[in-house]
């Protein structure tokens, strides 16, 4: 996931990426280890930054989730007005 | 309940077109082996499972290979939308254009629908995982198949990160079989 970044939100996306992909994983190991006590520790530390890293991504950019949309105080609703995840670039 | 977070899981960003390489693709949207399939498969096979750990795993890889599904979207899409007629001409895509212009639907390779007979849901959980685990391994090859296509790092990446979560997978449903066989005895 090396990539050069043209702005701060590019950057704050990419940070949400990697956690949400740690939870993925983490997600997945725990269905079938679901006693391994340091690994639902790890996953819970992921968890917490990555919602602050989507309430921060939400107040700064628009909701990237619904259920963040009491993070943003724009108004207009950018869940509808920003550009999808399939058109590329730095959205 | 699904809840849709509007970024794919890993980055696409294709600049290059290339319509004899969408037209490989796409079978990881609608082919036999892929996502659509996958994830129809497992989140299909959860209701009749006796074992909460191993619905766990089906519901949350089915839900993966939703993302898995936007992400191959993602990868046709970006191939085809720049693509002049000439391109269209040349490259053999016009069969698939005449029908869904630039559209993305869900077929194999070689034009074949999308259908749920690629697929089984027995109702047997051993039958099921035993045939998702070969689930996972043809998907693997047909990424293998489909890296021996590609030459475009920015193709590359994501192909190859959709075929390690295959391997992944694999694992956790041998896993499940596991547990499942424990608690049988």
């Amino acid at each position: 996931m090396s990539r050069n970044y043209q702005s701060e939100q590019a950057k704050l996306l990419h940070n949400i990426d990697l956690m949400g992909f740690v939870i993925v994983e983490m997600n997945l190991y725990l269905d079938t280890h679901p006693d391994d006590t340091e690994a639902i520790d790890y996953l819970r530390h992921y968890v917490h930054m990555k919602n602050q890293a989507m309430r921060e991504y939400a107040s700064k950019y628009g909701p990237l989730t619904v259920s963040t949309a009491d993070a943003s105080d724009c108004n207009e609703w950018t869940w509808a007005t920003s550009p999808m995840p399939w058109e590329g670039g730095c959205y | 309940m699904w809840n849709y977070e509007k970024r794919l899981e890993f980055p696409v960003n294709i600049t290059a077109p290339n319509a004899a390489l969408a037209q490989a693709i796409i079978s990881q949207y609608g082919g036999p082996d892929g996502e659509m399939g996958a994830s129809m498969r497992y989140l299909s096979q959860r209701y009749a499972c006796p074992y909460r750990e191993v619905a766990a795993v089906l519901t949350d890889i089915g839900t993966e290979e939703l993302a898995h599904l936007e992400m191959v979207a993602t990868i046709v899409h970006q191939l085809t939308k720049d693509l002049s007629m000439e391109e269209i001409e040349k490259s053999g895509f016009a069969n698939y254009y005449v029908d869904h212009t630039v559209g993305i639907w869900p077929q194999a390779a070689g034009g074949v629908p999308f259908t749920a007979t690629q697929f089984q849901s027995t109702g047997d959980i051993i039958t099921d995982l035993t045939e998702d685990m070969a689930a996972e391994q043809k998907a693997r090859t047909t990424y293998d198949n489909i890296l021996r296509l590609v030459h475009d790092q920015e193709v590359c990446e994501p192909i190859k990160f959709l075929r390690a979560r295959e391997i992944v997978h694999f694992q956790r449903f041998g896993e499940a079989k596991r547990e499942d066989c424990s608690k049988c005895n």
